[in-house]
Formats: structure tokens, sequence, C-alpha cells
């Protein structure tokens, strides 16, 4: 029985020590926190940051294994997107010095061999759209194929929103899974994109999932979501039930509407992935764009021993990354084997 | 010459923000001849940034 007075230097409630009742229900039982638990474990003080951390990290190895999925992403088409996702340098409605450009299908599957030449096993073709028009769609028929004939690496896409045409192409493409990021909770999505709703891209998630391809869907922390919403999106990820959840970390762009917004702090940062893999213990939790600025190289392991069991290294879309070699020593130091091809088949 | 990072005039102003992004994480947006935005093309093990003026410059030429 718990009562609503909350301990502020343990961060227990009523006497209940939420990292307790994690380590029985999470770690033991892989039952994944509830929207409150979460909340409660955002809400730890910086006090036991550390202990959440060793926690999240023994759900990942317990229910997940050793083995790091190492990523590498493109962008085929950059820039000037219909739509308004504040937080991304890519809008054609904003005023970014992100130009449009479009990458050919040979510097496609150059990118797709310098990405399997790290080991990695997903490489993931990234658009600026609304959705997939038909010249976009035909431009991923053909780089798919070169790509399946020419690279030993699983082909993941992102473009948007889909029809339930599309997701039958893509999935007959041979396409292994597909990005579509919900961003933030359902209560925060109105103050981060206007042009469409939240329900829409769950939609397409829902039909990826029924063509037969893996679902990868995250966000970004930081975008001015309170802790509550934090928690709100964490459950609304675990019922989702994707294979793979990417967590970004908010990088203000220029231009954008959020380019005043603060770095997210490391401390929150990392609090937050522990509570991300204590909602969901047996997802693929990826490190995605923004840890650069918002946990540096130290950050990064303590997310590595804290939860994360994935990682994209090399650049991103429109920024840039660490060099893919400092990710694959990292991995070496924790001795943390990095997934093979045939144990993603 | 010009701020690769937000185009304003390298010789005026403060470009400390500026230096640290593209040391860390942005390639070169704007050509640090004449100050126009490029086309830049970043792929996972580098980055391509073309000047309609100037031509074309790559990570491999600035490291």
């Amino acid at each position: 029985m718990t009562t609503a007075s909350t301990d502020t230097a343990t961060g227990a409630t009523g006497g209940t020590d939420i990292l307790a009742v994690a380590r029985e229900q999470v770690l033991e039982r892989g039952e994944g926190l509830s929207e409150a638990q979460v909340l409660e474990v955002l809400r730890l003080p910086a006090e036991r940051l550390t202990e959440a951390l060793a926690l999240a990290h023994e759900v990942r190895m317990r229910w997940c294994g050793p083995d790091v999925e190492v990523e590498g992403i493109v962008s085929l088409k950059t820039g000037g997107c219909p739509e308004d996702c504040h937080f991304c340098s890519q809008s054609g409605l904003f005023d970014s010095p992100v130009r449009a450009a479009w990458l050919d299908k040979d510097r496609l599957v150059e990118a797709a061999k310098q990405t399997a030449k790290t080991g990695a096993t997903e490489f993931c073709i990234v658009a600026a759209v609304r959705g997939p028009d038909e010249k976009l769609m035909e431009q991923i028929r053909v780089g798919v194929a070169a790509i399946r004939a020419e690279v030993d690496i699983n082909v993941a896409c992102s473009l948007g929103m889909l029809t339930q045409d599309q997701v039958d192409r893509l999935a007959a493409m041979g396409v292994h899974r597909y990005n579509h990021n919900l961003e933030t909770a359902r209560s925060h999505f109105p103050e981060v994109v206007t042009t469409h709703t939240w329900e829409e891209r769950w939609e397409t998630l829902q039909m990826v999932r029924a063509a037969g391809m893996e679902v990868c869907c995250g966000g970004i922390v930081g975008m001015g979501e309170t802790l509550e919403q934090r928690a709100e999106f964490a459950v609304q990820l675990a019922e989702l039930e994707p294979d793979e959840v990417p967590m970004n970390f908010l990088i203000p762009n220029p231009g954008t509407p959020f380019a005043h917004l603060e770095v997210p702090q490391g401390p929150d940062a990392l609090m937050t992935i522990a509570a991300f893999r204590l909602a969901m213990p047996k997802t693929v939790l990826r490190f995605a764009g923004g840890r650069e600025l918002t946990l540096g190289d130290f950050g990064a392991e303590q997310g590595m021993l804290g939860g994360i069991n994935a990682i994209i290294v090399g650049n991103y879309l429109t920024n840039l990354g660490r060099p893919a070699e400092q990710d694959l020593e990292m991995l070496d130091t924790l001795k943390m084997p990095i997934k093979a091809l045939n144990d993603t088949l | 010459m010009f701020c690769s990072f937000c185009g304003g005039e390298a010789a005026s102003g403060d470009h400390e923000h500026c230096r640290a992004r593209l040391s860390a994480i942005d390639p070169p947006r704007y050509c640090p001849e004449c100050g126009r935005r490029m086309v830049v093309q970043v792929d996972p093990m580098g980055w391509t940034a073309r000047c309609s003026r100037h031509g074309e410059t790559t990570n491999a030429a600035q490291r």
C-alpha cells in the first residue's frame, strides 16, 4: 500500500521504493513500468541516478542480452519538407540554412557499403517528406534492390506517413524495418507538429506491423515536455510494442521554432534512458541524434551501461555524429559485442 | 570571409557558439568565401557542401 507522500531524499513514495519495485517487476518478471511508475523514476533525485542506470543495465542484459545492434542512416532526400515539425531543420516552412538535396543511387549504395564495414546490421534510408510520392517510391525500389544485391545488410526506411498500398510495396521490396517516430507524448504533440496528427502517425505504424515489417518508433527528449508527458510517452511507446525505440535528444537547430530551447542536460537524459528501459525491458533501445551535445563521451558510456543496447554510428541526416571508429572502440572497451547479421534474421 | 555556421561576417560578431557547433555536430552550411547557403549532403561517414559560385568542399578536404 502506498500513500501520496514522497521522501525527497530517496524518491521513495509512501515507503515503497520505485527501484525496488522495478527490480522485482521488470528485472524478475519482465513487465514494464506503468506511467505512474515511470514518473516516479523520472522524479528520483540525482543521487540515485547511478543506481537507476545500474538497474536498467541489468534489465537490458537479462531481457535483451549483451549484443549491441549497430545501424547507419542516410538522408536520401534532404530539406524542403512541407510539414512543420518544430525541431526539424528540414522543414521548408522555416528559415533554416538546410537546402534541398537528393542522393543518387551510387552514393546511396556506397553509404550502405561504408555502414556495413563498421559491422552494422541495419541501414536506414530516410526522406524528409510528409509521405512518399511515386518518384520517391521508385527511387526506393531501385535503391533497395541495389543495396540488397551488393551489400550484406538489412535495409530499413523512414519515409513519413504511408498508404496501405505503399506499406505493401515496401514490404514486397524486402524492407526489413520501418521507422516512423511518434516524437513525443500524445498530449504534447500539438505543441511540436501542427500539419498532421499523432494519430496519423500511429495509423502508419499499425499498417507497418500488420504487413510484417519490424516497427521502429521513438522520439526526441527535451522539446519542452513535462516529466509527466515524458512518462506518458514512454508508456505510449510500450503500448505500441515496437521492435526498436530510437532515443534522440533535442539539437536546437537554427531557424526552427525550437532553436531557443536549451540542450537537454546529461543527468536528465540519462535518467530518461533508465526510465524508458524500465518501461520497455525487451525492446531495442537505440542511441540516436543529439547524444554528442547532451551526453558527451563519458555520458555515452553511461548510457550504454544504463539500458541502451543499440547505436547509430557515424553521421545523422543533417548533423554529424562522432566518428564511427570512436563508438566501435567504446563498445570494445565496454566489452559489448556487436550483434551479427545472422542474429537479426 | 563568412562564418560557415551562421553565414554572418566572420570578422564581426561573436562566433564562439558557431565554432563549437562546427567542431562538434554541424557541417558547414554557408560558403566561407561569399556567405551563400550551400547544398550540403551528409552521409554516414562524411559530408559534401556545394556553393553555386565557389564549388564543392568535402570533409576530406577539411580534415
